[in-house]
Order: C-alpha cells, then sequence, then structure tokens
C-alpha cells in the first residue's frame, strides 16, 4: 500500500491560486467520495481519501493499492478538473509526497511546522476537522484512522511540549495581550481609539472579540470620527471634549499621521491625576509618534509604541525559532512509530493472506469444528477461540517489536511488494 | 511520623504540577496540582490533630511544631485565595514555601517541653492559631507583591519574557494581595485581642510592654496603611507593593530577632 499527498500550500501557490482550489467542506467530502467509489473499470482509484483545506493550504491525502497505475497524473487530472482548472496551471504549484515523507509532511502540518504563522493554534483544529469530515463519510479507513490520529497526537504534544505557539505574533495581538497582562479581562474596561490605521483596526478588533465594555472614539476631524465610531460600535467623542474624558479609557490607541506627538507628558500628567492614578495603557502605533516618549515615566503609566510592540513580537518570532528542532524531533518520534505501525500492518495483512491460502482455517470454519467438539462447553470454547486469537497475536509481536526498533528492517518491508507480486496476491483478496 | 510524611508527599507532588502548570498552562495539571495540595492539607490536619492531643495544646513551642503549624496555615490560605480569585499560577511560588517548611518541620525532631498550665485552655490555642494564619496570609500577600512588581518593571521595561505571559494580570495580583491581607489583618487583630486575654489570665495584666507585642501593633498598623494608602491615588500600584514586601521585613524581623532576642514569652511566633 502506498500513502501519498498532494496539493498546494502558501510557500508553492499565491493567493489568488489557493483560493480557487480551496475546498469547501462538501467539496471536500464529494472529492473523497469520488475518488474512493468505483470508477468504470471497478476499482476505485483509491482505497482511503481525505481532504484538508485552509486558507494556506488545499491538500489531498490518499491510500492507495502498492501496484496501482500511474496514480499521480491521475490525481493531478482530478484536482483541476475539480476546480475547472487546467492541469497545467496547477503542474508547478502541486508537490507530491509519498508514503513516509507525506506522513511526516501530515505530522508537521498538524504541529503547526509547515505554518506561515510557524507555531500557530488553528492548524490542530483544521485538521481534527478534516480528519472528522472524511471519518464520518466513510472515506477514511485503518491508514488514514492512524495517520490522522498520529498527527493529532503529535500536534497536541508540540503545542503542550515545546513553545512553538507561545508568545503574541502581531503587534496587534501583542498589545491586546499585554492589556491582559495588566488589566485582567477587557470585559469591563474601556479604550479610546484615536485615529485608525490597519494595525490600529485589527487591535479594535481584538478588543471587541474580548468584549471591551466601552470604545471611545475620537479624531481631529468630526465627520471622521463618527463614521469611525460607526463602524467600531463605538461612541464619537469631539476633539475638543478629549480632555474631559481622561477618567474613561484604560486603553488608549492612537494612530494619527502627525508630525508632533499630540500626547504630551504634560497633558498626559493632567490626565492621571484625573483618573486618581488608575493605570493607563497607552499604545502608539503613529509613525511619526504621537505620543511623547516623556510620557512613559509617569507612574502607572504604559507606554508601548511600534517599535517596542514589533521588538516583542520579533523576540517571540525567535522563541518561536528556537524550538523547532524539539517540536522536529517530537514529529520524528511519532512518524516512526506510524512507520512501524504500518509496516507490521502491512506484513499482518501478507501473512493473513498467505494464511487464508493455506491450511489454517478461517474464523467461521474453526467456529465450526469448535460446534462439532461437543465436549467442550461453551466456556471451552470460547477459551479455545481465544488461544488461537493469542497464538495469532503472539506470532505477530516478535515482527512488530523487531520493526519498531530497527529503521532499517521497515524499508525492506515494504520491499515485500515483491513477494506479494511474486505469489500473484493482488489487492481485494484481503 | 508517617501521617506527616504522607502530607510531605502530598506537598511535593502538587508542587512539581504547579510547576509543571506554569510550563503547559493545562487545566488538568492546575486541578490535579490543587487537587493535591488539598490531600495535603486534609493529612497534614490529621497529623496536627494527633500532636495536639498527645500535647493537650497547640504545637508551638518547639521548632519542629510551630514549623508544622506555619506550614499548614499557609497552605490553607493559598487554597482559600486560590479558590476565591480563581488562579493557580502563584501557587508554583507559594507551595515550594509550604514544602519547605513542612520538610524542615520533618526533619527536626520534636522536642516539645511540657506545656505550661495556660497553654492547655482554647483561648491560648486560638490565639497561636489566628497569628501564624496572620503570618501566613502576610506571607502570600509578600510573595504576590513581588510577583507585581517583577511584573510591572518587565511591563515598564517593555521586555517581557517568556514566562511573563503566565503569570496573572497587575489587577488581579494587587487584588489578591489586598485579600490576602484582609484576612491576616482580620486573624491579626483577634490574634492579638486574644493573646491579651491570656496575658490577662497568666501574667494578670492585658499588657506588658513585651517587645512581640509592640511589634505586632506596629504589624497591625502598618498592613492597615497598606490597605489604605493602596487605595489612594498616589500610592496604588508599584508603591503600595513596596510597602507590603517592606511590612513583610518587619514581620519576618518580629519572627526571628524579636522572637529569639527580645521577647520574654514568644519563642517561636
Amino acid at each position: 500500500m502506498r500513502i501519498l499527498v498532494m496539493g498546494i500550500n502558501h510557500r508553492t501557490a499565491p493567493v489568488e491560486l489557493r483560493e480557487r482550489v480551496a475546498f469547501d467542506p462538501e467539496q471536500a467530502r464529494r472529492a473523497a467520495a469520488e475518488l474512493t467509489r468505483s470508477s468504470r473499470d471497478g476499482r476505485p482509484l483509491l482505497r482511503e481519501a481525505a481532504v484538508l483545506s485552509t486558507c494556506n493550504r488545499s491538500e489531498l491525502y490518499a491510500v492507495l493499492d502498492h501496484n496501482a497505475a500511474e496514480p499521480i497524473p491521475a490525481l493531478r487530472d482530478y484536482f483541476a478538473a475539480f476546480h475547472r482548472l487546467p492541469a497545467a496551471v496547477l503542474e508547478s504549484s502541486l508537490y507530491v509526497y509519498e508514503d513516509a515523507g507525506a506522513v511526516r509532511h501530515l505530522f508537521r502540518v498538524a504541529a503547526g511546522l509547515d505554518s506561515m504563522l510557524l507555531g500557530e493554534a488553528e492548524i490542530l483544529g483544521q485538521v481534527r476537522e478534516a480528519y472528522q469530515r472524511a471519518f464520518t463519510n466513510g472515506t477514511t479507513g485503518p491508514v488514514l484512522n492512524r495517520m490522522f490520529q498520529g498527527a493529532l497526537e503529535a500536534g497536541r504534544k508540540v503545542r503542550s511540549q515545546t513553545a512553538l505557539g507561545a508568545g503574541p505574533m502581531s503587534v496587534a495581538f501583542a498589545a491586546v495581550k499585554l492589556a491582559e497582562q495588566i488589566f485582567g479581562h477587557l470585559r469591563e474596561r474601556s479604550a479610546l481609539i484615536v485615529g485608525a490605521g490597519t494595525v490600529g483596526e485589527q487591535l479594535v478588533e481584538h478588543l471587541r472579540n474580548r468584549k471591551i465594555q466601552h470604545l471611545l472614539v475620537a479624531n481631529r476631524s468630526w465627520e471622521r470620527a463618527s463614521a469611525l465610531a460607526a463602524r467600531f460600535h463605538g461612541e464619537a467623542i469631539r476633539w475638543e471634549e478629549l480632555s474631559r474624558i481622561w477618567a474613561q479609557p484604560d486603553i488608549v490607541v492612537t494612530s494619527l499621521a502627525v508630525h508632533e506627538p499630540w500626547l504630551t507628558r504634560a497633558e498626559l500628567e493632567k490626565a492621571m491625576a484625573v483618573r486618581g492614578n488608575r493605570p493607563l495603557f497607552v499604545i502608539d502605533l503613529g509613525v511619526p509618534r504621537n505620543v511623547e516618549a516623556a510620557a512613559g515615566t509617569l507612574y502607572n503609566v504604559y507606554l508601548y509604541n511600534l517599535d517596542s510592540l514589533a521588538e516583542i513580537v520579533e523576540q517571540n518570532r525567535r522563541a518561536r525559532q528556537q524550538e523547532i528542532p524539539r517540536a522536529e524531533q517530537i514529529v520524528e518520534e511519532h512518524v516512526a512509530r506510524f512507520e512501524a505501525w504500518w509496516a507490521a500492518s502491512e506484513m499482518v495483512e501478507l501473512l493473513r493472506t498467505l494464511r487464508h491460502r493455506g491450511t489454517v482455517p478461517d474464523a467461521a470454519a474453526l467456529d465450526q469444528r469448535l460446534e462439532r467438539m461437543h465436549e467442550l462447553s461453551p466456556q471451552e470454547r470460547r477459551d479455545l477461540r481465544r488461544i488461537a486469537e493469542e497464538l495469532l497475536a503472539l506470532a505477530r509481536l516478535e515482527p512488530e517489536a523487531q520493526l519498531r526498533h530497527v529503521p532499517a528492517l521497515r524499508e525492506r518491508v515494504r520491499r515485500l511488494d515483491l513477494v506479494r507480486d511474486l505469489l500473484g496476491i493482488t489487492k481485494g483478496t484481503v | 511520623m508517617p501521617t506527616s510524611i504522607a502530607a510531605l508527599l502530598l506537598y511535593a507532588f502538587s508542587l512539581v504540577l504547579y510547576l509543571w502548570l506554569l510550563y503547559t498552562n493545562r487545566p488538568w495539571v492546575g486541578i490535579s496540582a490543587t487537587t493535591m495540595l488539598a490531600g495535603g492539607l486534609l493529612v497534614h490536619y490529621f497529623s496536627l490533630m494527633e500532636r495536639a492531643r498527645a500535647l493537650d495544646s497547640v504545637p508551638y513551642q518547639d521548632l519542629s511544631g510551630s514549623l508544622s503549624l506555619f506550614a499548614w496555615l499557609l497552605a490553607l490560605t493559598y487554597l482559600g485565595l486560590e479558590m476565591f480569585h480563581r488562579q493557580r499560577s502563584v501557587g508554583a511560588f507559594v507551595v515550594p514555601v509550604v514544602f519547605m517548611l513542612a520538610l524542615f518541620s520533618t526533619v527536626f525532631a520534636p522536642h516539645q517541653p511540657p506545656a505550661p498550665p495556660e497553654a492547655h485552655s482554647t483561648v491560648f490555642a486560638l490565639h497561636v492559631t489566628l497569628n501564624i494564619l496572620a503570618y501566613s496570609a502576610f506571607a502570600i500577600a509578600f510573595v504576590l507583591s513581588v510577583i507585581f512588581l517583577l511584573q510591572n518593571r518587565m511591563l515598564r521595561g517593555r521586555a517581557p519574557g517568556r514566562t511573563f505571559w503566565r503569570f496573572p494580570a497587575l489587577e488581579l495580583l494587587e487584588r489578591m494581595s489586598r485579600s490576602s491581607v484582609a484576612v491576616g489583618l482580620l486573624a491579626l487583630s483577634v490574634g492579638i485581642v486574644l493573646g491579651l486575654v491570656v496575658s490577662r489570665e497568666v501574667r494578670g495584666r492585658f499588657w506588658s510592654n513585651d517587645p512581640k507585642e509592640i511589634i505586632s501593633l506596629v504589624l497591625l498598623f502598618s498592613y492597615a496603611a497598606y490597605l489604605w494608602l493602596g487605595r489612594t491615588t498616589r500610592w496604588r500600584g508599584a508603591r503600595a507593593s513596596w510597602l507590603c514586601v517592606l511590612n513583610f521585613v518587619v514581620v519576618l524581623f518580629s519572627l526571628t530577632v524579636v522572637n529569639l532576642y527580645l521577647s520574654k514569652f514568644h519563642r517561636y511566633f
């Protein structure tokens, strides 16, 4: 049996192309079902199939027979045809990994090692969903089940045992996390938003996700302030009234295009007096800076500008990168475990086929013979059956252990294909 | 004593789990840590009771007993605080102290001299217990204030480290510290009053101008000042936390120098 993954991701294709080959959940189900259903010549292209599609990747995981003819071009054509694209468009963007390479790829994806944002958390959930979808749809089998479960386990382990996913990785998120380190829950807090930019808007989005109680929006022009307030579902404040509302906000986000800092130390000093020195978190996203640097030394004022936030993000990025070797090691351990299982199951399958052809009776025949032994009680029959099963398991034990501990064996076991061909065992006989 | 060893083991498990929690932040680790701590508390309680019954008094007069009692009350206060504020990340700092105290109390063999007659009264037992409870609450407030100051320093220096993100918010640290001090103040006030009652029974007068009595009053006022100043405009935040740290230095002074060299009738607490 072979395992294969074919797909495109953020490294091989631009977003325009990724969008065109994305599978929505229904499409993912349909594609996997079509590929595992019998085709015209009565044989399905794939034994097992699952589709993983996120905004950064579209991948098709497949298990097929070892002697399937030319599966890669067939799959590529299917991939292109499904999305109504000429195959040539995908040619340069599609990657294919086989066997251990495919397994390793999925495990690395689940661990967040293959993500655009190293170590991001969402991918693990997306892999889980893709697997559950394929599982309930009945397109997975023993191999993909084991493989996806292994990937999820590896992903969970990487999350819990390494810092690959630790620390915020965007300026906006870092700012919100800092706010939470100062205030705890933001539910009973309010924020003042002055001006708007890309990062500022992301920040507002994060604040709203955290159910911030109140958003005040100010701008030099009243029209702009009210427009922004409407968009952020906040309350617009007139510029002239700004100095009167300092008791309210706990967080100030400013990103005005100004040449001189509009928020001076003197102004903030007055603000802190009005606030009774309650902590104030000032996030200066402006370039040039909106807040006088000296304001940062005021008691209970926490001032962060774009540079200091970017520095935190950079530190986190470096910290995550340092964790890559540990994460890769965990992935490798799980890949090895899967490979051992896979090689063992291949061998068991082969042995079972051979047994079927030989003298060992199958379960039904065994049952019949047991039935005929009238002198045995039902309990004794059950015992005998269990002993037979245990003997078979025992026969598998040593090979499995060997495969687990001698990596070189796995490759050789894979070459059992040769034995299969020699004995004329084709797919479907088991 | 097997029960005290069992309690020590449970504290050790709990300590490992709290440290692990700081590292992984997984809910089940936290729940197990708390469960272990609660188990340790329960077993430790029976160990203390066993001892108290044998003495017919609070085990306070030797180092082993007083450390054991302190460890138990510290764990108890911490557990209460954790349940009240639903915040476990401080456990990694408090439980080590509990463990160390419990460890020392088992290392030093108990050599309790026979308790004086006044030590058999309930009022006396309450006086000792409540005062140690106050000290343990102050110890926790101290730990929380130190974390606050470190956290605040990192925030103001704009250089949060890796474990930084696991700690509770400044706001919560402040609230936890305040509620801890509030518990401590209540226990200390009642404890002092009971101490005066005991003093009256034993020495025939409420107040003897003993250095221990004086420093206890000083503590009462300085912690009350912390609670009050911590709410004012000038002091809220880091300054209040410094005050809390300073107050605990006085507590340590009272527990060491005053007890050993100055006081006439307080040896260990």
